[in-house]
């Protein structure tokens, strides 16, 4: 087995191949991040928009915890095949790189709004009184009170959600968006070894997480309370 | 026309009632303190008055205008006038000293910067904090926070200010800091009402004292009449009882 590793290793390494996984690893890191991105952006209003009272809010936030409710309690494979029947007929043509983006964004909306939400339930209500006898508005409240006492209390379940979900993006390949772990069947299927097609595929996934894991683990200990 | 006028306010957190037709007015540089045991409303009338906690009943009147406490602006218009200091001095953790004090005539109130920060370093030497402007909250003592979160008060200029029991959490040598700070301020035309368990203190700066029970106002009056000749016989038994600790 090691020899036939030894002959077909040179003929794996080649530019061709090397492009191949470069691509599939870029479209697994850019539905991770393009999708949290979104999801953190969407998630942070959610988390806002619970924190209201206003009476006049209440179908708004009906509306959203309905939503994050609902999108974390079904299993991704689930939601990405309901998106791609739900747009495929919309708008045609959309790709399946775009299909899998969006039901990333759908999922990481719902858990990123959760702990946005408890982040920002971290910080003392006394806090959040204060601004606004200061006359903060709810804006100026949010970014320069409340925002700032709770990222330390955000970030790290948020990287650890993103990094989890670089692993998760695989259930995408299902769909038969090229991304790491159907580019490593793709190549085991041109005839290379799974351990050289796997391995490489392993290798990729490391080569993400690890230092986003780092980075994560850096942030936590910056913003860790002195 | 009294600066500030309080009009048979009533306040409930639920189904508890919590203050009940309190009426009372304070004149342009009096100092009017609350007394009054623990529960009894002291610091709910403060919180209504600055539109934290709304009222149930009754009105408020800032130089003879009535604040509306579900308008935005008009409670906007109220806190340009009026600043309250908490007993747990609830400085802003993320921004030092000089920031707590700059940031709302900065941001807010959209004065410049290098101005701001001039009177907020006039104002923490006032207050004996000018050394302490780089440091963060959790990096003093609670005297100094209390200090710096009546300097960040004063940057608002109010003509009226709350101050809760601004001295409750402190150790005794601490307390004297801050009552030298308070007492500063009664010379300098600012209303302001004060609760306080600080018997020698209210009795020394008040030009009136009220005092509170269940809810209400028992009695108002020159802080001789409270403390030497109460009328009220709940008062008596109030200030007999902490004088004599
Ligand atoms: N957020 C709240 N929710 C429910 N009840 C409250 C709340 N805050 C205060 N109360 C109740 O309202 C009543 C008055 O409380 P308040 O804090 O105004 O009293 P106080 O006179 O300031 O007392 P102290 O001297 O102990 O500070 C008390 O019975 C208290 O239990
Ligand atoms: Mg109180």
């Amino acid at each position: 087995m090691f020899e036939r590793l030894v002959t077909e290793a040179p003929l794996f390494f080649n530019y061709h191949n090397m492009v191949f996984i470069g691509q599939a690893m870029a479209r697994t890191l850019g539905m991770t991040l393009i999708g949290c991105g979104v999801g953190f952006v969407f998630g942070m209003l959610i988390a806002v928009v619970r924190q209201t009272t206003s009476s006049l809010l209440w179908p708004v936030r009906l509306v959203v915890i309905s939503y994050v409710e609902f999108f974390r309690r079904i299993p991704f494979l689930v939601i990405l095949f309901i998106v791609l029947f739900v747009i495929e007929p919309l708008m045609p043509g959309t790709s399946l790189f775009g299909i899998a983006t969006v039901s990333v964004c759908l999922l990481s909306t719902a858990f990123l709004s959760e702990i946005i939400r408890s982040g920002l339930e971290s910080v003392p209500r006394a806090q959040v009184e204060t601004a606004q006898i200061l006359n903060f508005n709810v804006l100026q409240t949010l970014m320069m009170v409340v925002l700032p006492q709770s990222w330390r209390v955000i970030l790290p379940p948020a990287a650890a959600f993103i990094v989890m979900f670089i692993k998760d993006t695989s259930l995408a390949s299902q769909l038969g968006v090229i991304e790491l772990t159907f580019a490593g069947k793709m190549l085991i299927n041109r005839g290379f070894s799974p351990i050289l097609g796997f391995g490489a595929i392993l290798v990729c996934y490391f080569a993400l997480s690890y230092p986003l894991s780092r980075f994560a683990a850096y942030l936590e200990r910056r913003l860790a309370p002195s | 026309m009294h600066h500030l006028e309080i009009r048979n306010i009533s306040s409930s957190y639920g189904k508890l009632e919590v203050l009940r037709d309190v009426t009372l007015s304070a004149d342009k540089g009096e100092v009017v303190s609350l007394i009054g045991p623990s529960g009894s409303g002291k610091s709910t009338l403060l919180r209504v008055l600055i539109g934290l906690t709304p009222p149930t009943g009754g009105n408020v009147y800032i130089g003879g205008n009535k604040v509306d406490y579900n308008s935005r602006k008009s409670l906007k218009d109220l806190r340009g006038h009026m600043a309250i200091v908490f007993q747990q001095y609830n400085l802003f953790q993320n921004m030092n000293v000089l920031r707590n004090v700059t940031i709302a005539p900065v941001k807010i109130k959209k004065k410049p910067r290098e101005e701001a920060e001039v009177r907020a370093r006039g104002l923490l030497q006032k207050v004996g904090m000018e050394e302490k402007a780089d440091a963060y909250p959790d990096e003093l003592s609670g005297g100094q926070q209390q200090r710096v979160a009546i300097a960040r008060a004063l940057a608002t200029s109010p003509e009226i200010l709350l101050l809760d029991e601004v001295t409750s959490a402190l150790d005794p040598e601490r307390v004297k800091e801050v009552l030298d700070t308070i007492r500063s301020l009664t010379h300098e035309g600012i209303t302001l009402i004060i609760v306080s368990h600080e018997m020698a203190f209210v009795r020394e700066v008040s030009t009136r004292v009220a005092m509170m029970d269940q809810g209400k106002i028992v009695e108002v009056g020159p802080p001789e009449q409270i403390f030497r000749s109460p009328v009220e016989s709940r008062t008596r038994d109030f200030v007999s009882k902490i004088l004599s600790h």
